[in-house]
């Protein structure tokens, strides 16, 4: 186990290093086929009244004439070990992990990055207890009722659900809940309330987002959890269960329900890392200040320290969650272990 | 326990595979796995309307301008003269009368109507384009790692693992956000088209290509296989006419659900900004246009149920043609 462990961890340290290295090279490269070129990029930190000769001293300083490998070296390092940041005026020590200063602003990309951490967390985690309750929830009965009313309404709409984009049910439900004073129910979007701040508050304002994002992904849940569990009754052991003369809730829930549940644990854990990474639809959507929202900010302005900042955070949560999904995995199933 | 053997012969059920019994049975008829799969699709009426509303929207979309030409609004053409000056909404309200079936947009008074019918070019041309890049890497790549195996597999595995890490919306926005309006020697909605067909199509293939793969590894052990290899057979014969045909069941099923996903996608890069540039209507920027224009539900409404039917319609075919196609399904 201690080595399946080790090997999982130094393949996930080698996967973030990939994806960083792919990314440098993406945002490195894309501009300046674009047309951009090192001093352009170093005007950006200077302003735009500094002189030909002083973007010139700061693109140098700031290493924009190296090589490609020795640019992403110096951004590696930056992240591990801290960087110091020198165009112009004087050094400026930034932190590990340090994922260089923003263009339009210069302050460090990463405590910006932490600021917005908690809303992105907040409506993940809010959503994602949701959906699974709910996801999971229909898809049993459904599939304990295969055929019936129940079943055929929830899978409808369970259908439908998947098929709408989240930035119109967003809509849709701002109007109605929100900017149309009858129902409303939540302060039209664009506030958050740190949790330990006022948690009511907190609430009020996610309420909203929460359940738009949690009623697309409980759809696809339901589905998953209908499919898996019309697969496990049907197997022998449930059979036997009965035979054994276990009353029916133990047998769905102990024994038909644990089996369906596997790949489902799979998908939750590689969607929380993904929205982990920044709701970025529903974040524009319902304008909440999260590392979505920051994305698509960091996008519009062109920063690309900020873009890739938010991009190789994004990433590391992605690799994390599978990381971890396979190591309950490993728990689980002994067999992975060997494999 | 398992089902009983079938000891009077083939009389009661069609075998799966295209069974012809030479030994004299008149009724018996062989029918191909496609014949079955058609059968079944044809006692779906869901799937069958799903498949319908596919069929139209595709035709939508190939004579927009026709349909467009008969109303005779062009999508870009603005029309001031119906909109309020001091309110800057239609001066009706919605703006829907015999010329503007869906009404007009707030502001400069566009056609909606035509403006939803050429975005169903945009959306299912990019959809399209990107599936089919997508299946056709994720085919190559899937039946290469699983026919090979060996390094081959653990490379083109890896492989897609580091691509299933990329926050595949994010850097989705970030590449299409930073590429200018002119590059790559094309420009306008050429290149907008082009970029976010790639961009789709090339971050998608590890999905299929796993599906692909898994198939293929366990489709290499069958006998057919063995008796084509003793036969003399090379590897791209295996691969080209062994594997692929056995291989096409799942990648049509694959294919049609992943069609609608990349529906979504591209709606959510225009709602996002980062889409095919306007004037030329999409369905996501017309959304994000009408979010600034909430009070008049009427803009919001029809982009919205035209990626909604579009969606639902492929997945109602997609789910219909993966129950036909599975010789498990009842």
């Amino acid at each position: 186990m201690v080595t399946y462990i080790i090997r999982r961890l130094i393949w996930a340290v080698v996967m973030l290093t990939i994806v960083s290295i792919i990314t440098f090279a993406i945002f490195f490269l894309v501009p300046r086929l674009a047309g951009a070129t090192s001093e352009s990029l170093a005007a950006r930190y200077v302003g735009r009244t500094a002189s030909a000769e002083q973007v010139k001293i700061a693109a140098d300083k700031l290493g924009f004439n190296d090589p490609l490998i020795v640019q992403y070296g110096r951004f590696a390092k930056g992240i591990v070990a801290g960087a110091d940041y020198d165009y112009g005026p004087g050094v400026e020590r930034c932190p590990a992990p340090c994922f260089g200063y923003s263009f339009l602003t210069r302050l460090p990309v990463w405590p910006d990055l932490l600021d917005r951490l908690p809303v992105t967390l907040s409506l993940a985690i809010g959503a994602a207890v949701i959906w699974v309750l709910a996801g999971v929830a229909t898809g049993v009965l459904s599939a304990l009722r295969r055929g019936s009313l129940f079943d055929r309404a929830a899978m409808g709409v369970a259908l439908a659900g998947v098929s709408l984009p989240i930035f119109f049910t967003g809509i849709v439900s701002l109007v109605i809940f929100s900017y149309g004073h009858p129902f409303r129910i939540t302060a039209p979007g664009g506030s958050f309330t740190p949790f330990d701040e006022n948690p009511a508050m907190w609430a009020y304002n996610l309420i909203l987002p929460w359940i738009t994002l949690a009623f697309l992904y409980a759809a696809g849940y339901a589905r998953l959890t209908r499919a898996g569990m019309l697969e496990t009754m049907s197997e022998d052991y449930i059979r036997t269960a009965r035979a054994k003369g276990l009353n029916e809730r133990r047998v769905v829930v102990k024994h038909g329900l644990r089996g369906a549940l596997t790949p489902i644990l799979t998908i939750f854990g590689l969607d929380l890392g993904l929205l982990l990474g920044g709701a970025v639809l529903t974040e524009s959507t319902y304008s909440l200040p999260g590392m979505g929202k920051y994305a698509i900010d960091a996008i519009t302005n062109q920063d690309l320290p900020k873009v890739m900042g938010v991009t190789l955070v994004a990433a590391f949560f992605v690799v994390f969650a599978n990381l971890i999904v396979d190591l309950l995995y490993a728990v689980v199933d002994p067999r992975v272990r060997l494999g | 326990m398992t089902a009983p053997m079938d000891v009077t012969g083939g009389d009661t059920e069609a075998a799966p595979e295209a069974v012809v019994d030479a030994s004299g049975g008149k009724a018996i008829q062989g029918r191909s796995l496609g014949q079955i799969a058609w059968m079944r699709l044809k006692r779906d009426k869901v799937a069958l309307a799903g498949g319908l509303i596919v069929i139209f929207l595709i035709l939508v979309a190939v004579f927009a301008p026709v349909i467009v030409g008969l109303l005779g609004q062009d999508p870009t053409q603005f029309n001031s003269d119906l909109i309020d000056s001091s309110t800057m909404v239609p001066k009706t309200g919605t703006g829907i009368s015999v010329d503007h079936l869906f009404g007009i947009e707030p502001v400069n008074g566009r056609d909606i109507f035509s403006r939803v019918v050429y975005g169903a070019r945009i959306s299912l041309l990019i959809a399209f384009l990107a599936t089919l890049l997508s299946v056709v890497i994720g085919t190559l790549l899937g039946v290469t790692a699983g026919f090979f195996g060996g390094l081959v597999d653990s490379i083109i595995s890896k492989t897609m693992d580091v691509f299933l890490a990329f926050p595949l919306l994010v850097f989705a926005i970030a590449l299409a956000g930073i590429v200018p309006d002119s590059a790559f020697g094309l420009t306008g909605d050429t290149l907008r088209v082009s970029l976010l067909v790639f961009i789709i199509g090339f971050f998608n293939w590890p999905y299929i290509g796993r599906i692909v793969r898994g198939q293929t590894l366990s489709l290499r052990e069958r006998e057919f296989v063995d008796a084509a290899r003793s036969l003399g057979a090379r590897g791209p014969y295996i691969i080209f006419r062994e594997l692929l045909p056995n291989l096409i069941a799942p990648i049509l099923v694959y294919a049609t659900l992943l069609i609608p996903t990349n529906v979504l996608f591209e709606a959510a890069l225009s709602f996002l900004g980062v889409g095919v540039r306007p004037p030329t209507p999409t369905w996501g920027g017309m959304l994000a246009d009408a979010v600034r224009f909430y009070t008049i539900p009427h803009f919001m409404f029809f982009p919205g149920m035209a990626i909604f039917i579009t969606v639902l319609a492929f997945n109602l075919f997609g789910d219909g043609l993966r129950d036909a196609l599975d010789p498990k399904a009842r």
